[in-house]
């Protein structure tokens, strides 16, 4: 798997010498800092024209991609949840921060050419798996533009400025004749109408069609097929070049990626990206993290308990249904019993659980032939002995859609619009049927962004501000990863009280 | 033996047919939609859609050729028919290309512009109904949109069509119009609508962003300047729109709500109902002159809320939805309006004022002329057959003025061809 990295892995070393000459022209021209970054990666910002051509592991091709990927879906589930501007933005730099961090050139001690790599092959192996469809396209341009408009405005003003001049856009400025013709136009169409404003602004001509949300909203003079966009207003400028930009590339990507067949290795995982983008999956793997390890064994008895405390809606109605008609199908004891093992239910345990929920309506001889096999099955006691990982939100949402008689599946994709309401309104009593947030929820359905839902039904029942969602305004997209923050916050309110109670005695005792 | 074409309906499948093989200006038709003498992707990757009697309606037909195209029109004889974008396949071969391989590419820029949106405002007629009258809607609109597509947008080649009964189309040929993608379709329909908001929304100008008294942009302000005269024209002499009680209440609805003002005018409007509207936006600008000097505020509010009232009454209503997507479909141009039987021609937008709907000629009539024209020509023997038969009817000044067109679009289209042949030389 493992390739040993050659000498294209040192950026230095290119084989193109004008290019590098060029490049360090370039460089010098800012006078950055020495030891900073290379040549390769002069700016923090890129527009990524040029291919990366360095030899690189497959395991490095998988996990950058993977996390631009989260940070991309994650901008895009941002994006569906109508929240504030600045909200948006500071979850967007605070998530990228984790999972994608640039720093700029001034930064110490941070490796930049390791980030800058990373960044850039992460962004050309998801061109990879993005380009196939028109649909998957615009949806990998928007959450990229999103992306680099972000970086931009938090980019460093000087640094930003270089990285302009280094593009060579050739935007057209309006001289001063012109300026003094257009005056009362161009004033009409500034905010600040005062003289000295006028003055010192200074305007850029375009054709009107390379600035389309300017136009849209009648923020530039248009005259003859040109839009005068106002120096404050580059930012629009330098998005449509983008976007421009990557929308051709990913076009000729789609032309040429039948001819990538070279390679077995990579078909697998390009799919794959692409199809968890689709579900909206920022982290799909779920670990039986430390918090659910700390938190303990859970028992049969306490199944309950927690089930109507922490348990997502997918969950709630499956294991609601058990209690119900005791019994399931199939995939749902499947999801259902993964789903109990991610949250700490050890195998005896489940068997007692699995015995008492079947109740009366089956004899022992019959569980035991039939049912305990399979759930020491997906503990991994049985046949292959693979323990099976509890169910994501995308494997729920894409795999074994639910039949007739069936309870599995996530309510907010495989419910009738009506049920769903019903459903939470009866399940959550912080829900009301008629509420303008079940009309949010029901809204996010209809427009298939059933985690953005889902994790606005997590908010609600958790009297959380909308937008933070599992912290750090993560989406669900794992049921696991529900109960293991509800069951987080329960623990984090206990420990208040506790604090406040051992604040109380030593008061008294005082 | 003439055939006895004006008992028959305006458009009978008989009169469609000899419409389609004697009438129908193929050749100017095709290069029009092709810009280019050989059938280029515009033409032969075009969708075309006829609507058949019994209203089938036939999706997705491209064509090779102007001939093939002449042929199954006169084969397939339709009541009308639609044009689409330029596909990147062609769309006659739709089934056996991938899902999502068809996609649309290049297409004129189009605008719909009917009466029926003018409804709320117009006095003398409704509903399907169209007069000389209130065409004058439809004429102030064509200039406003004319003047901003062109001074504005830097677009040269707009054809106005008459749509055959009660509206009007354009369909603008620049390249750099074929080229817009929907996003820009939309950015360009959005700048330039104005009127907005359901039957249930008053005031359907809001143009000033958040705030009331805001500054109009500098394109919408020019319009305004040269809607001022129509407005006089139109809406206070000839439509007489706020004679009556519905009328004025309409007015009063969207100017701001000023007890006193307000209260005022509705006063002295219900005392005397016989005042003309022209008398009554006189009272109005009596009424909000007199707030010059005391309220500031408010007189500055009233003087942008007549501007808008101004804009509401004139400005044009497009429908939008027809110029934002690319694969909208449009009727063509030179179609006959089956309600009607009118062709649909091509209108002067320098002209417009003086169009009269009225004088359209319909296909009854062209033939009728037709065969006037054979029995004279019966009578001199040995005088030439005329290659175009439609110059021997009333037609023939219409597609004079589309081949004019069409001429011009070409040569641009042929200094832009060999401008770009040039810089592939110099490599």
């Amino acid at each position: 798997m493992f390739r040993p990295s050659t000498r294209h892995n040192i950026p230095s070393s290119s084989t193109n010498p004008a290019l590098e000459v060029k490049v360090n022209k370039r460089q010098s021209g800012i006078g950055a800092n020495p030891a900073g970054p290379s040549t390769r990666y002069p700016y923090r910002l890129n527009f990524y024209e040029t291919p990366p051509t360095l030899d690189i592991t497959l395991e490095e091709f998988e996990t950058f991609a993977i996390s631009r990927l989260r940070v991309l879906s994650q901008i895009e589930a941002l994006s569906h949840r109508s929240l504030p501007y600045a909200q948006v933005q500071s979850s967007i730099t605070n998530y990228t921060k984790t999972h994608l961090n640039l720093s700029s050139n001034t930064a110490r001690n941070v490796n930049l050419d390791e980030e800058r790599r990373r960044d850039e092959i992460g962004h050309w192996v998801l061109r990879l798996s993005f380009c196939r469809s028109p649909d998957l396209r615009a949806r990998f341009v928007r959450s990229e533009v999103a992306l680099f408009k972000n970086r931009f405005e938090t980019d460093d003003v000087n640094e930003r400025s270089s990285f302009l001049k280094s593009l060579q856009l050739d935007w057209q400025v309006v001289d001063e004749n012109e300026k003094m013709r257009y005056e009362k136009e161009l004033k009409l169409c500034m905010w600040e109408k005062k003289d000295e404003a006028f003055k010192n602004e200074s305007w850029f001509k375009v054709p009107w069609h390379t600035v389309p949300d300017l136009v849209g909203s009648r923020k530039v003079y248009i005259r003859a097929g040109m839009a005068y966009v106002p120096q404050s207003l580059q930012i629009s400028l330098v998005l449509q070049a983008f976007a421009s930009r990557l929308e051709k590339a990913l076009e000729l990507t789609a032309k040429n990626l039948p001819r990538l067949d070279e390679d077995d290795r990579l078909g697998p995982v390009i799919d794959h990206l692409a199809s968890s983008f689709l579900s909206g999956v920022a982290s799909s793997d779920y670990q039986s993290s430390d918090s659910a390890a700390a938190q303990g064994v859970v028992t049969a008895e306490m199944v309950d308990d927690v089930a109507r405390k922490h348990f997502p809606p997918c969950m709630r109605n499956l294991y609601d249904r058990l209690k119900r008609d005791h019994h399931l199908k199939h995939f749902g004891r499947l999801q259902l019993g993964l789903f109990l093992k991610g949250i700490g239910l050890p195998l005896d345990e489940a068997v007692v659980f699995w015995r008492r929920m079947y109740g009366a309506t089956m004899s022992d001889d019959k569980f035991n032939k039939e049912y305990k096999y399979n759930i020491r099955h997906s503990y991994g006691q049985e046949g292959k002995r693979t323990n099976y990982p509890p169910k994501s939100c995308q494997q729920i949402l894409t795999q074994n859609q639910p039949g007739t008689q069936d309870s599995h599946g996530c309510p907010f994709r495989h419910f009738s619009p009506d049920n769903l309401s019903a459903f939470l309104s009866s399940t959550y009593p912080q829900i009301d049927r008629g509420s303008s947030e079940m009309r949010d929820i029901l809204d996010s359905v209809k427009a298939t962004h059933y985690h953005v839902a889902c994790t606005r039904v997590f908010e609600l029942t958790h009297g959380i501000k909308k937008g933070e969602g599992l912290g750090g305004s993560e989406s669900v997209a794992h049921p696991n990863k529900w109960t293991d923050r509800s069951r987080e916050l329960e623990r984090e309110v206990v420990e208040r009280i506790k604090k406040k109670e051992d604040s109380d005695e030593m008061m008294i005792d005082q | 033996m003439p055939i006895p074409v004006r008992d028959d309906p305006p458009s009978s499948p008989q009169v469609m047919n000899a419409f389609y093989r004697r009438l129908f200006p193929y050749r100017p038709f095709f290069l029009w939609l092709n810009q280019d003498q050989v059938p280029s992707k515009l033409f032969t990757h075009r969708e075309f859609a006829f609507t058949l009697a019994g209203d089938v309606y036939i999706r997705y037909n491209s064509f090779h050729t102007s001939d093939e195209f002449k042929k199954e029109l006169i084969r397939l004889n339709p009541s009308r028919f639609e044009i689409g974008p330029q596909y990147s396949a062609r769309p006659r071969d739709r089934k056996t290309l991938a899902a999502g391989a068809l996609q649309p590419q290049r297409r004129e820029l189009v605008f719909d512009i009917d009466m029926t949106d003018y409804d709320e405002i117009r006095t003398c007629c409704t509903d399907k109904k169209i007069c000389k009258r209130c065409w004058g809607y439809i004429a102030a609109a064509v200039k406003v949109l004319d003047h901003a597509l062109r001074e504005s947008f830097g677009f040269k080649h707009l054809l106005w069509v008459y749509s055959g009964r009660r509206g009007i189309h354009c369909w603008i040929s620049d390249p750099a119009a074929l080229d817009l993608n929907d996003d820009q379709r939309k950015s360009l329909v959005t700048f330039l609508e104005v009127i907005k908001g359901g039957k249930e929304q008053a005031k359907k100008v809001n143009v000033r962003g958040n705030k009331d008294d805001a500054d109009l942009h500098p394109v919408l302000n020019e319009a305004l300047e040269n809607l001022k005269m129509e407005f006089v024209k139109l809406v206070l002499h000839d439509q007489d729109c706020f004679a009556t009680e519905r009328g004025w209440e309409a007015l009063l609805s969207i100017l701001p709500q000023d007890r006193e003002v307000i209260g005022n005018l509705r006063r002295e409007w219900q005392s005397d109902p016989t005042r003309s509207s022209v008398d009554k936006w006189g009272d109005l600008q009596q009424a909000v002159g007199g707030l010059k000097k005391n309220n500031q505020l408010l007189f500055r509010k009233y003087e942008k809320a007549m501007q808008d009232v101004i804009l509401q009454y004139t400005y044009p209503r497009i429908d939008a939805e027809v110029s934002k997507h690319r694969n909208h479909l449009l009727k063509a141009p030179f179609c006959v309006h089956p309600g009607t039987g009118r062709v649909c021609v091509p209108v002067n937008p320098d002209l417009v004022d003086d169009f009269d709907p009225d004088t359209v000629p319909t296909v009854g009539e062209l033939l009728s002329e037709l065969d006037r024209a054979a029995a004279m020509e019966n009578g001199e023997a040995g005088s030439q057959r005329r290659t175009e038969e439609y110059e021997q009817t009333s037609l023939k000044p219409y597609v004079e003025m589309f081949e004019k067109h069409v001429a011009a679009v070409l040569r641009d289209s042929r200094g832009a061809k060999r401008a770009a042949k040039q810089e592939s030389m110099d490599f």
